[in-house]
């Protein structure tokens, strides 16, 4: 295949124990570590080993988001991609809004393959990629775990409820990933330095002649309510009686 | 307003069965309205459709027969869906690996945006939802006038009773094109006589601390007498001890037993934002600080290779 497009978002770092808005209305991120989306950094991590494969000729990247946006990409060029696009929006934009927009990257770039994380670890809404595939009437498999590419087609293994499924996809397709995938690689020093010279195009959702109106308002976010705090036990046997007590057990 | 509210609900069918996941989202359907719903069920098995018949909130089970839909893929069945959508204000569906897969593409067709994780009905149009792995819970309202697409959080709803008697309708496939490009090869499944993870009232999991996927038996032999389901963190699942379909958190699957016990399991953030729903969480490690503790309603410090035979024989 000639191009595989993998989208990126920038979210709070993993390791970040977040903290929600005095005024409820959102989580904390100005100040906070902010990286690629964990899922995303796979889903790039796949594509640049099709290419060092020799199976595909050109890895570029793609995000919808603010103007830091451009630190997540340059990562992602110094991972290895070829190129970048930033749709510079500084608001929160909604999964299927995103979904319009890359759905006209898609149409400019014709990439045989895009790569997505199977869901944003901040808002976990796990949509954008199935809702591209809808737009582009594109085949799909979520949640992969294993893919080969063959001849114009896609085999995948999915992470399924039920255990493992195997599907057979026809390019163009579109494939978002889960964590068994692979380990992506570190950056190394001279690649960030390389990737500076890396083209980096923005434009404005404006160009791309996409509403961006959202569709929910967010009345507020909260705290999950606490746990109350527990006991300490010795042995199984003040286990089973403190569960038969509770009718856990019989 | 409530009798003019339709509601369409997607059937999950696993093997032969009506999935308990669709009956936990016919639970939020009860929330959301007492005029009940229209389950939307497409297969290749009849049984399937009686079986649907009985759920409570079910006014009619809408059954299209056809084999390219005993593997329920979401580019087949989205056309669908989205056709026999038209007619409805609500459309719903689990929040398990199926509905995540199917629905974004139904509300994509639709032009909707979806709401992932209904975990909550706060009113009519406005929905509770957990994010960042359940470390905070928004609430969102959507605006008027557009149709409202939604997956189901299962740790949050019960099952419905079973005594109901539905209609059955049959539907014909509407005269749209589906598509070609994707096909099923096979599902590769553990086989287990234990309940399943997800609607198991009993759950026992295992961490890494159990070091080869042998020793796990002790943890099968106490499930059995238990009559629990077996789970395990996903360290263990990344060494190789059990098969990733067991694995419970953020990435695997989030449940919400009676009774949850974890063995030898540190409790890492992505672990405890999938048993945050469970009744009683109990954590048996020899690591008195580990962060597990500090969510357990009862904790105990003990080696599980002393601990577990010992629980096991109390049971017998």
């Amino acid at each position: 295949m000639d191009k595989i497009l993998v989208c990126i978002k920038r979210v709070v770092d993993y390791n970040v124990k977040i903290r929600i808005k005095p005024d409820q209305t959102a989580v904390v991120t100005e100040g906070v570590k902010m990286s690629i989306n964990p899922f995303d950094e796979i889903a790039l991590e796949e594509a640049l080993r099709i290419k060092e494969k020799g199976q595909a000729n050109e890895v570029i990247i793609v995000s919808v988001g603010s103007d830091d946006c451009q630190q997540q990409l340059r990562t992602g060029l110094a991972m290895g991609a070829d190129r970048a696009i930033l749709v510079e929006h500084p608001e929160n934009t909604e999964p299927l809004t995103v979904a319009k927009l890359l759905h006209q990257i898609v149409q400019q770039e014709q990439p045989e393959l895009i790569l997505l994380g199977k869901q944003a670890i901040d808002d976990d809404c796990n949509q954008t990629g199935q809702m591209l595939a809808e737009l582009c009437s594109f085949s799909q498999a979520t949640y992969a775990s294993k893919l080969s590419v063959g001849n114009n087609s896609l085999e995948v293994t999915r992470e399924v409820d039920q255990g493992l499924e195997i599907l057979e996809i026809d390019l163009p397709a579109i494939v978002t990933v889960d964590l068994r995938l692979n380990d992506p690689r570190y950056v190394k020093l001279p690649d960030i330095m390389k990737a500076k010279k890396k083209p980096l195009d923005i434009i404005s959702p404006d160009d791309l002649e996409i509403p961006m109106d959202p569709f929910f308002k967010v009345i507020s976010v909260t705290e999950p309510p606490p746990r109350e705090s527990g006991i300490r036990l010795n042995d199984a046997g003040e286990l089973f009686d403190a569960l038969k007590a509770k009718g856990l057990v019989e | 307003m409530d009798t003019e509210m339709k509601v369409l609900v997607i059937a999950e069918h696993t093997d032969g069965s009506i999935n308990p996941s669709t009956s936990k989202t016919l639970s939020c359907v009860g929330e959301l309205t007492s005029t009940g719903s229209d389950l939307l069920v497409m297969g290749n098995n009849i049984s399937l459709a009686e079986q649907a018949t009985r759920y409570q909130n079910v006014n009619s089970v809408l059954y299209i027969e056809n084999e390219i839909f005993e593997t329920q893929l979401a580019a087949m069945m989205s056309p669908v869906i989205s056709k026999i959508a038209e007619d409805y204000d609500y459309i719903l569906c689990p929040s398990t690996t199926f509905g995540r897969d199917l629905m974004p593409r139904v509300s994509a067709s639709l032009d909707v945006g979806q709401i992932t994780d209904i975990m909550n009905v706060v009113a009519p149009r406005t929905f509770k939802r957990p994010i960042y792995a359940g470390n905070a819970l928004q609430t969102l309202e959507v605006q008027d006038n557009v149709k409202i697409t939604g997956t189901v959080r299962l740790a949050s709803y019960k099952e419905v009773e079973t005594n109901n008697q539905a209609t059955i309708k049959n539907i014909e496939i509407p005269e749209i094109e589906l598509p070609s490009h994707t096909r099923f090869l096979r599902v590769e499944t553990e086989a287990s006589e234990r309940p399943d993870l997800q609607s198991a009232s009993i759950v026992i999991s295992g961490g890494r601390a159990f070091g080869s996927s042998e020793n796990f038996d002790l943890l099968y032999n106490l499930a059995d007498k238990l009559g629990a389901a077996v789970g395990a963190s996903r360290a263990a699942v990344d060494a190789g001890y059990v098969p990733n379909d067991m694995q419970v958190g953020q990435t695997g699957k989030i449940i919400s037993p009676d009774l949850y016990i974890a063995f030898g399991i540190s409790g890492a953030i992505q672990h405890l934002a999938g048993i945050k729903d469970a009744g009683t969480i109990v954590a048996v490690n020899k690591d008195a600080d580990a962060p597990i503790f500090e969510i357990a309603d009862i904790g105990i410090v003990a080696d599980l290779f002393e601990f577990i035979p010992e629980l096991t024989a109390k049971l017998s």
